[in-house]
């Protein structure tokens, strides 16, 4: 469907089209690829969450999220069943993907997090590692 | 020389070469940290004396909980089991055909595999060393069959090796052992050894290389009649004029090196895989069924827990029906609580603060599995592969070849994909749709022309959305352990915990089997003396 719908619009705009270039879209944000490869394993493609016998948490048009302190120790941390990311990813890209989060799925925070506080207000990667 | 390599350091290399020479003060280190032992049982535990109506509610019919219940009973106690699901087993499970199954967010796959194949979403094999799981699978009439772990027939494929053509478990494991043989056999020669071993040992050591790693008289390891019985001939034996085998031409030694296939063979050398390993006949969900036929009328099932209470001297366990939403309680006089701890961590628990801090302690690790059904068994008909794994470097990490029903015809289930780590979390986030097309797309690298073309259909499971554990296995490090194992293991006045969580046999069933006998007798124990 999408791709004719695509061919469509290109017979539509006819040769002019050809001749310049259409627009770049934007280019994606740094953290969605993270949050695609990793956060919404638990989280959803819609950061809505899922309730079983335990729940995993929305964090779309999430509260919690305001203070960007509440995020950083989490993704640093872990909590409950959600283990530490800490060493798992960089500073750089848990900013990315906080920031990401945090603008996206109906949050409008408009601060942005640096790998600057990651460094300073994360949790450490514990010592030792994981078992196995 | 070595280090000039690409690929594996030095370290990794003589890790390896350690281990297959068995080298005591390798196998010390590793007895240290309890992982070259057997697991601790000496038999079951043979309670006895129950005071008579004290009941206990067992939280979780997954093999901890079972067994719970099954040895309390025993003892004269009146049990009842709660669990989430609408089956026994927990982790322990096996899609059949015509099963559904429901992630989180909501994920609906309707299994279509023919009759009797199966895929295994949590564990799949059995160390011969698990003798408390083993033994309860003889007492519960759980059949076992040989789960072929080790195939020198399958392949190993590495995208930095061989210019990602897979080759044969077999030709490299021949030419790493040839290839170590012979440096070390030149090492001595250069006198390099000299000031680790008399020259007599040295001698020895010369000999015993030459017939470890198949060299020739001149201690190389070359293209030979004696290296090709290792590594397979060019042209194989045969009968009359063409019988003469031919033999074939080793790989150079830098392939193997960036194959990576030291890390294969260490993997084989664990105390954890290797043979003999075991399966139960028919999906290893078969032993979830067999402990549910010991505590049969015993499980409501489509239970979920909400709140453990310890007051007045009974336990209250609030739960609600998931199908009706109709809320109960149910008081006993003891809990045994085999909940994961990622989901008891969301519940309300009555006990002391340092428990509660240790449930809330430990993360869960993620892992996904995909079995992809084929219309027939390509790889045993046309590649003489009969079960085992072929090994790579991509996402799914390996694929499994089916130990049941070796030589049959009809269709067959490939563990297409069990991955590890980063790739989990890729995996977890796709539809099961998308994973069972990234794993044919990958997989389809060992048997190309038939892997696509042979596909039937496929079922995927993420652990991070099961609906009943929210992860795969608790994930303990060496700070928890010191902080929290204790106390999470500890019987808290009236309810104690049992899991593969509370165990150092972490995401194996034997975990689970011994927590919860040592859970019971403590608490039986502690019931005796109230």
């Amino acid at each position: 469907m999408r791709f004719t719908l695509f061919v469509a619009a290109a017979l539509l705009a006819g040769p002019a089209l050809a001749q310049k270039p259409a627009k770049a879209p934007p280019p994606p944000h740094p953290g969605a690829e993270v949050y695609q490869n990793v956060c919404q394993a638990c989280h959803m493609a819609n950061a809505g969450g899922g309730e079983g016998a335990g729940r995993i948490p929305a964090l779309a048009k999430n509260g919690a999220l305001e203070a960007s302190g509440y995020p950083i120790m989490v993704v640093t941390g872990g909590k409950g069943a959600m283990p530490w990311f800490r060493g798992q990813l960089s500073d750089q890209q848990i900013a990315d993907v906080i920031n990401y989060v945090r603008s996206n799925f109906g949050n409008k925070y408009k601060d942005k997090v640096t790998p600057a506080m990651i460094a300073e207000q994360g949790l450490p990667a514990p010592r030792g590692g994981m078992e196995r | 020389m070595i280090s000039s390599f690409e690929g594996p350091t030095r370290r990794e290399i003589l890790r390896a070469i350690g281990m297959m020479a068995g080298t005591a003060v390798l196998y010390q280190a590793m007895e240290v940290l309890g992982h070259a032992k057997e697991t601790q049982f000496t038999g079951p535990p043979n309670l006895q004396g129950a005071r008579p109506g004290t009941r206990v509610v067992v939280l979780g019919a997954g093999l901890a909980g079972m067994l719970a219940a099954y040895e309390l009973g025993k003892a004269g106690y009146e049990v009842q089991i709660l669990e989430y699901n609408n089956r026994p087993g927990g982790r322990n499970w096996s899609l059949y055909g015509g099963d559904t199954y429901t992630e989180l967010g909501g994920a609906t796959q309707k299994v279509g595999f023919a009759p009797g194949n199966y895929l295994n979403p949590g564990p799949w094999r059995i160390p011969y060393h698990h003798r408390a799981l083993l033994h309860y699978c003889k007492a519960f009439g759980v059949a076992l069959e040989p789960f072929i772990q080790m195939n020198q027939q399958a392949l190993l494929h590495s995208s930095r090796a061989f210019g990602g053509k897979p080759m044969r478990y077999r030709e490299l494991h021949a030419d790493w052992d040839g290839n170590v043989a012979e440096l070390l056999a030149k090492a001595i020669d250069n006198r390099g050894l000299d000031s680790a071993m008399t020259k007599e040992d040295a001698d020895r050591l010369r000999l015993a290389l030459r017939e470890w790693g198949a060299l020739d008289q001149n201690f190389k390891y070359t293209k030979s009649y004696r290296s090709s019985r290792r590594r397979g001939f060019e042209r194989p034996q045969g009968g009359g004029v063409l019988g003469e085998p031919i033999p074939s031409e080793p790989h150079a030694f830098k392939d193997i090196l960036d194959s990576g296939i030291w890390r294969v063979v260490s993997q084989h050398m664990s105390i954890d895989h290797q043979h003999a390993m075991f399966q139960p006949v028919g999906g290893m969900g078969m032993i979830g069924r067999g402990f549910a036929r010991q505590v049969e009328g015993k499980i409501t099932y489509n239970q979920k827990v909400t709140a453990i209470r310890q007051q007045g001297g009974k336990v209250t366990v609030t739960h609600s029906d998931t199908g009706t939403g109709a809320t109960a309680t149910t008081v006993a006089d003891y809990c045994v609580c085999t909940i994961p701890l990622s989901v008891l961590s969301q519940i309300d628990v009555d006990c002391n603060p340092a428990m509660d801090a240790a449930i809330r302690a430990v993360p869960y690790s993620n892992s996904v599995k995909v079995g992809l059904e084929f219309k027939r068994r390509f790889w045993e008909e046309d590649e003489a592969i009969y079960g085992g794994i072929s090994f790579t470097d991509q996402e799914i990490a390996m694929i499994s070849y089916p130990s049941g029903k070796l030589h049959s015809d009809g269709p067959a289930v490939v563990l297409g994909a069990y991955t590890f780590g980063p790739a989990s979390y890729k995996f977890a986030g796709m539809t099961p749709e998308e994973r069972i097309q990234r794993a044919l797309a990958q997989g389809s690298v060992f048997h190309p022309g038939r892997y696509q073309e042979e596909f039937i259909g496929g079922a995927a499971v993420a652990w991070s959305r099961s609906p009943f554990t929210l992860g795969c296995c608790a994930m303990w490090n060496e700070e928890t352990r010191k902080q929290h194992y204790q106390t999470l293991v500890a019987v808290d006045n009236r309810l104690v915990l049992a899991g593969e969580h509370a165990s150092y046999v972490g995401c194996w069933m034997e975990g689970a089997i011994l927590s919860s006998l040592d859970a019971v007798t403590r608490l039986h124990k502690r019931a005796l003396e109230a």
